[in-house]
């Protein structure tokens, strides 16, 4: 297959993925049960994206603990999302300068 | 557009510009490695626009590089991106029953994990047009760092690419602390997800796009098990 053929087919699978449910629930769900675990689904999600890759994101895990640390404390202070991305990104090029 | 709807997409942009600045860190390197897999600017620039996923194309990239199977291609891509067909169930709970089709169809395309966060995190009902206002500078900020990447891998500074890839994550932090810290389920759930995750990686046979998959249904099934949301917390 050309490149072409498998990037189109990469890219229709994904957006298969997106947008079935999206498209084929069109109710809210009753069920107890589903309506918890889809609550809890974003917290866990994100939390195993992020922990412990972001440690490892720069290539120094000295740099990735204190950005870790420093987005922890910004988040606790409900900053918003810009101020504790930017902070996160400006602690790890302070730290990676060290 | 409404006023309503304008102030959604405005608002969209303010909170896709950080995603898009990550994007731009993350895809960049995705970039290079494209170049290194064989892939033209062109190829991966376009792969980049029709599919807005990092570990996926990554995946992709790699598959293509080995000539990969159809079979293979299709069965990897919806493993590695399980995860959107979750976060696409979570977010149609968001919506308005009203949505029409053909935006349903349109925020499909949206559902990035970034741009998920910030969906989920929206208050009361999602106007999809908030997603596309973050989709509109979060997309061309990933495919333009794919592009750079393949045709000037060095054009930054090492340290300046490396210190921007922390950025998503610090995003991911802010969007889950602050829900945390008032509830000490979500704040449970939180701290057990980074554990296990942490103890998933020492695990050579699990790609990071698995584990996160088995932790996010594992957890989130133990969780509403045993801690039911009453009806006011809805997702």
């Amino acid at each position: 297959m050309s490149n072409l053929g498998y990037i189109f087919l990469i890219a229709l699978v994904t957006y298969a993925l997106r947008v079935l449910p999206l498209t084929l629930i069109r109710r809210p769900i009753t069920n107890r049960f589903i309506r918890s675990f889809l609550y809890y689904v974003p917290y866990v999600t994100l939390a195993a994206m992020t922990f412990p890759a972001m440690i490892h994101a720069t290539g120094n895990d000295a740099a990735g603990i204190a950005a870790f640390a420093a987005a922890i404390v910004l988040a606790l202070c409900k900053q918003k999302l810009l101020t504790v991305a930017v902070a996160a990104c400006a602690v790890a090029f302070l730290v990676g300068l060290i | 557009m409404s006023n309503g709807n304008k102030a959604a997409y405005l608002r969209g942009i303010r909170d896709g510009l950080p995603i898009a600045a990550g994007y731009f860190a993350v895809s960049f390197a995705l970039g290079i490695y494209a170049r290194q897999c064989g892939l033209t600017a062109a190829e991966a620039t376009l792969s980049s626009l029709l599919t807005n996923a990092s570990a996926g194309e990554y995946q992709g990239f790699k598959m293509i590089a080995a000539q990969s199977s159809v079979w293979m291609v299709i069965l990897m891509t919806a493993v590695i991106n399980a995860r959107y067909l979750l976060m696409s169930c979570a977010l149609c709970q968001k919506l308005s029953p009203s949505v029409p089709l053909w935006q349903r169809l349109l925020l499909g395309d949206c559902v990035t994990d970034e741009i998920f966060a910030i969906s989920a995190a929206y208050p009361g009902s999602l106007n999809p047009v908030y997603s596309y206002g973050a989709f509109s500078v979060a997309s061309p900020g990933w495919a333009l760092g794919t592009l750079l990447g393949v045709v000037m891998g060095n054009v930054l500074p090492a340290n300046v690419v490396n210190a921007l890839g922390v950025g998503l994550y610090g995003m991911f932090i802010a969007i889950i602390v602050p829900p945390a810290k008032e509830n000490r389920v979500v704040a449970g759930v939180v701290i057990l997800a980074m554990l296990l995750s942490f103890i998933a990686s020492h695990l050579s046979f699990m790609t990071d796009a698995m584990s996160v998959l088995l932790i996010t249904v594992g957890l989130s099934a133990a969780a509403a098990l045993l801690f039911p949301v009453k009806e006011e917390e809805k997702a």
